[in-house]
């Protein structure tokens, strides 16, 4: 397959964030103004806000995070052998059955720590994540 | 016509008809869903309350322009930019008919994938820098609910590659001569729908913009049109979605006697309609049944499907 021409794709992306500047400068131009008494607070149902909102979050997105980073990162190898299926061969499968192993025993694990089950839950007992103080 | 101007021409056309089926979606949308819910819907600006869409947008910009004084500036107005620009980005790929496409990129479908995940900036950017705790948590939640889709979304479409041998839409679309994909990869078909309405947060996968419990989540401090950028953006990605199920599962433009691009556009619309009516149907799951989902039940499945698919294809070459 011969290379795309790749000018078009510029010219479109030009044309897309020209139309995304120009919403944003085209509502700042047309946009009222006003000044009342409380919109410089935050909007938290009508409760007067207290604190910022830097707050600690729960060190469950961060674990999420970090399975995003193993599993994506391995389904990229995956991408590059379905492309390839036919010329990897029988080989190329049985190697990646057994990457497709040690992926799903990762998982597997993950699974029986309680790192997949969101908040505090108390099915199951070990010595998981879930018990060494990180909850939501 | 020389290559040059029906590639511009292409450009054009495309981005105008995207924006306007992602207005036009808003009236769509809701016309469908009063429908199914035994009422009217917008029915009164021009016949059949087609107008709304424009009544909405002029309403929209002329609405303040809010930028609250403790949030952080640069990003706050760069989050929503970031939304419509991802989503509309990734319609460059999205082969309508044969030789209408923007850029026949050869990894087409990996560029696709590319632009969903950096889709994921716009809503955390937006969640953190307004600086109010229900966007910061409608933002967390929304990184934490599109990450863990993202993973089985590439790993559901590995079988139509397997199948095409290529990661380019129009090839793939081709390949379907035959059969439709939909059929050899229905399980495919299911777990990218269900990635797909979890990576555009639509009901029943909103958890981020909960409104009963988080007002509107991310963009609870928007207003005025970076607010409807948005909407745009949301409605962008479901029409992106359905194109894209329509392009690797339902033959793309392949379809006898219309031109291709009218069954591409016909195939399309069902498919939304199809996204509309779940949306009619389903209720919200909670926030650990959702993660649950994904990580437990899709992720293994999205495998299997990758195993199996792989084992049939090469036992018959």
């Amino acid at each position: 397959m011969e290379a795309p021409v790749l000018w078009p794709w510029v010219l479109y992306c030009v044309a897309v964030i020209a139309v995304a500047v120009g919403m944003v400068l085209v509502s700042y131009v047309l946009g009222e103004r006003h000044r009342g008494k409380a919109s410089g607070d935050p909007y938290e149902s009508g409760i007067v806000s207290t604190g910022s909102a830097r707050l600690r979050m729960s060190v469950k997105f961060y674990l999420v995070a970090v399975f995003f980073v193993v599993f994506d990162l391995e389904s990229a190898f995956i991408f590059t052998w379905a492309i390839c299926v036919r010329q990897a061969g029988w080989a190329g499968y049985v190697e990646i059955l057994v990457f497709i192993a040690v992926l799903v025993a990762a998982l597997a694990y993950l699974w029986r720590e309680g790192a997949l089950d969101w908040g505090a839950g108390t099915r199951g007992k070990g010595s998981g994540i879930r018990d060494q103080g990180i909850r939501d | 016509m020389s290559e040059a101007i029906r590639a511009i021409l292409t450009v054009v056309v495309v981005l105008l008809a995207v924006l306007t089926v992602a207005g036009g979606l808003v009236w769509v949308e809701r016309r469908l869903l009063a429908l199914w819910q035994d009422r009217y819907g917008p029915n009164r600006v021009g016949p059949f309350g087609v107008l709304q869409v424009l009544a909405d947008m002029i309403k929209l910009f002329t609405k303040e322009d809010w930028v609250p004084p403790f949030a952080d500036r640069a990003v706050f107005i760069l989050a929503p930019a970031i939304m419509v620009t991802t989503s509309l980005l990734s319609f460059a790929v999205v082969a309508f008919a044969p030789r209408i496409v923007v850029a026949d990129l050869n990894i087409g479908l990996l560029y696709f994938l590319a632009m969903s995940s950096l889709g994921v900036y716009g809503v955390v950017l937006a969640g953190w820098s307004s600086d109010n705790k229900y966007s910061l948590l409608g933002g967390l939640r929304a990184a934490g609910q599109m990450l863990s889709y993202e993973v089985f979304m590439g790993l559901s479409l590995m079988g139509v590659v397997m199948l095409a041998g290529s990661f380019n839409l129009s090839a793939i679309v081709e390949a379907q001569r035959r059969i439709w994909f939909f059929i050899p990869q229905i399980l495919g078909l299911v777990i990218f729908a269900v990635a797909g309405l979890a990576e555009t947060r639509r009901i029943p996968f909103d958890l981020p913009e909960a409104e009963n419990e988080l007002v509107a989540g991310y963009h609870a401090e928007y207003s005025g049109m970076k607010f409807g950028m948005f909407f745009l953006g949301e409605y962008v990605g479901i029409t992106l979605i359905s194109a894209m199920i329509v392009s690797l599962f339902f033959g793309g433009w392949l379809g006898p006697w219309l031109p291709p691009l009218a069954w591409f556009v016909l195939k399309t619309v069902v498919v939304i309609a199809g996204f509309i009516l779940v949306r009619a149907a389903l209720p919200r799951p909670r926030y650990d049944q959702l993660m649950a989902l994904g990580w437990k039940v899709m992720l293994p499945l999205a495998l299997l499907n990758l195993v199996v698919t792989g084992g049939v294809v090469l036992a018959r070459t």
